[in-house]
């Protein structure tokens, strides 16, 4: 990162110092594109994304058998239904659990290993990225039936460990390629001057290494949350019992009702989305520098 | 690069004996947690599912369980219309929802790369629909597609369809209805990653064609391009991936139906070893996804020439 960014300023101010025209240049400019060319197809795409969202907000806020297009007069009846006859107080209360747990684990695990690939040289070194890479390819909805029988062995059908290891274990390959790319771009040298400060190895990770590193955590760490959050498969096979399991169990139940009431589909849904809209919100800009500095080509 | 080599190499000895120095097993220690949880998690179960493809495992008829040699390979290829079925659909779902969301990912990401008023707004809303699960889509899009309160209702209304058609429901709609569906939240992932790797764009470049005379179209071909070449092949194999693999969405909107249509192959193998219990069948089915989807990703690196041309 700090390279990239050396690099970048480094001949930037150069051309433009001896450049006359500048006004006529500027308006010329390769990213400068006749505004239509902007806002119309943003514009339409727009309308193509918010609808569905605006479809949802209207069934969860106007009272049932209504077909106003406006949410008006305004209800919160399907909110209180579902938070409470339909567990979601309880579904969302896990889904943070497992989502949180996941987010630890996930950038714990990685971090370690992302560090050990950039940093060090040894003997399995190959092999192991080779099997970060296969894994993939390996469908996790695939291997259901080994891990449920794992987990059953290790007595955790019906509790939420299950399904925090499985969503780890999953998140764990892409997140250590990743970190380890964040590290790569912190340039060694700097650590081993903190080595020469009198820090170890572990200190000077800390204070060195770590606060570069933290839009790249922040992007992992909230991919394996969203993922976590939003992931269905593992929960609906490793909690049977209704008060475990997590939100898209919740909405897939209500959905595979024999009638289903929409406005309570609805409100579940807007509930299942806060969570993950927020923390979008939080790291949407974090997520561009996260991914353009850890990206493909480490 | 090469004088750049030569200059960093004087320092390097030092470094390596201030590595050497630190104990040689931290390297192993540092990547055990993830190495055991990958090895018991993920490396078992692939062993275990290669291990049941060779055998009879039913839990519900334990009497005809035991080894079975190749034969459920032998029932894949030669008695199995519905392998060759959700075969065919599954490439057909990969394909085109693939390449569309790669065509809009694009387009949209050089769109919203743009200075313009109202960027940040813009990108955060464009971008919103990726943090959506599956779940979450399908059923947002149940909404849309009701029959009775839908916006399929107030197309009809100008005069896009007929009305009380469920378009779910309905073979001769359901595919473009459940494209449309992932799209809407697939489009972002691409455009998000493109948008990345626009960010490395040498500005400078632009300027030296735009000194040259080139269009807007061919700095387009000639830069742009190229530079995101890399991106686009690695983002599209792993999207290509995720949407053979992923069955969250087609499991919750359709099932897979209506009269399997829209089953993929992992759905057919979900459905085998859950409903239908038939875990050691179900078992060689996800051998055969899984070398077709390994074959099918070393032809596409090979064809595509990844990292090829680059230095």
């Amino acid at each position: 990162m700090i390279t990239k960014e050396a690099t970048q300023a480094a001949p930037a101010p150069a051309p433009t110092a001896p450049e006359p025209p500048r006004p006529n240049k500027r308006r010329r400019a390769w990213d400068e594109a006749p505004r239509w060319q902007i806002y119309l197809p943003l514009g339409i795409y727009l309308v193509f994304t918010l609808i569905p969202f605006y479809w949802i907000l209207l069934f969860a806020l106007r009272p049932a058998g209504s077909t106003s297009l406006v949410p008006w007069p305004m209800t919160f009846v399907h909110f209180e239904k579902v938070w409470t006859d339909r567990s979601f107080g309880t579904f969302f209360y896990n889904s943070v659990l497992v989502g949180v747990a996941t987010l630890i684990m996930t950038t714990l695990v990685a971090l370690a290993g992302g560090y050990a690939l950039a940093r060090f040289d040894f003997r399995i070194k190959r092999g192991f990225m080779l099997a970060l890479l296969c894994s993939q390819f390996v469908p996790g909805a695939l291997l259901l039936v080994p891990l449920f029988e794992i987990f059953a062995e290790l007595q955790m059908i019906n509790s939420l460990g299950s399904v925090i290891i499985a969503e780890t274990v999953f998140q764990l390959p892409l997140s250590m390629i990743l970190i380890s790319n964040f590290i790569k771009n912190v340039p060694y040298s700097l650590e081993e001057a903190a080595w020469v400060d009198g820090c170890n190895r572990m200190r000077a990770f800390r204070v060195v290494v770590l606060p570069l590193l933290r839009p790249g955590l922040i992007a992992v760490g909230s991919f394996a949350f969203v993922h976590s959050w939003n992931h269905f498969l593992f929960a609906l096979m490793f909690l049977n019992n209704q008060e475990k399991q997590t939100i898209p169990v919740g909405l897939n139940t209500l959905m595979s009702a024999d009638s289903v009431d929409l406005g309570a589909l609805a409100a579940g849904g807007i509930i299942a989305a806060v969570p993950v809209v927020i923390v979008f919100a939080f790291i949407q800009k974090w997520l561009i520098t996260g991914f353009s500095a850890g990206a493909v080509k480490g | 690069m090469a004088q750049a080599a030569a200059v960093a190499k004087p320092p390097a000895p030092p470094r390596r004996r201030r590595a050497s120095a630190t104990p040689r097993r931290l390297p192993y220690l540092l990547i055990a947690p993830a190495a055991l949880l990958m090895l018991g998690f993920i490396a078992y179960p692939v062993i275990s599912v290669f291990y049941y493809s060779l055998q009879n495992y039913n839990p519900t008829k334990p009497w005809r369980n035991g080894y079975a040699g190749f034969d459920n390979f032998t029932r894949i290829f030669t008695d199995d219309p519905l392998f060759w079925d959700t075969l065919v659909f599954s490439a057909k779902w990969v394909f085109v929802e693939v390449g569309l969301q790669l065509l809009f990912g694009l387009a949209l990401a050089l769109i919203v790369n743009q200075t313009f008023v109202g960027r940040g707004l813009g990108r955060a809303l464009v971008f919103s629909p990726w943090a959506v699960s599956g779940v979450l889509t399908s059923a947002i899009w149940v909404l849309l597609y009701n029959s009775q309160t839908g916006i399929t209702r107030y197309l009809a209304d100008m005069g896009i369809g007929d009305y009380g058609v469920s378009w779910l429901s309905d073979t001769s709609t359901v595919f473009p209805a459940v494209v449309v569906a992932d799209l809407w939240r697939g489009v972002p992932f691409f455009a998000i990653l493109i948008l990345a790797d626009l960010q490395s764009v040498s500005k400078d470049l632009y300027e030296a064609a735009e000194v040259d005379g080139a269009s807007r179209i061919k700095q387009f071909w000639h830069i742009t391009l190229p530079h995101l070449k890399d991106a686009i092949i690695l983002s599209t194999l792993l999207r290509a991936v995720w949407e053979f693999n992923n069955v969250d969405l087609l499991y919750t909107l359709t099932g897979g139906g209506p009269a399997g249509e829209t089953t993929t192959l992992p759905l057919y193998i979900a459905n085998t070893s859950v409903d239908a219990h038939n875990f050691g069948y179900a078992s060689a089915l996800t051998t055969v996804a899984f070398v077709i989807l390994l074959f099918c990703s070393m032809v596409y690196l090979r064809l595509s020439k990844f990292g090829g041309e680059s230095k």
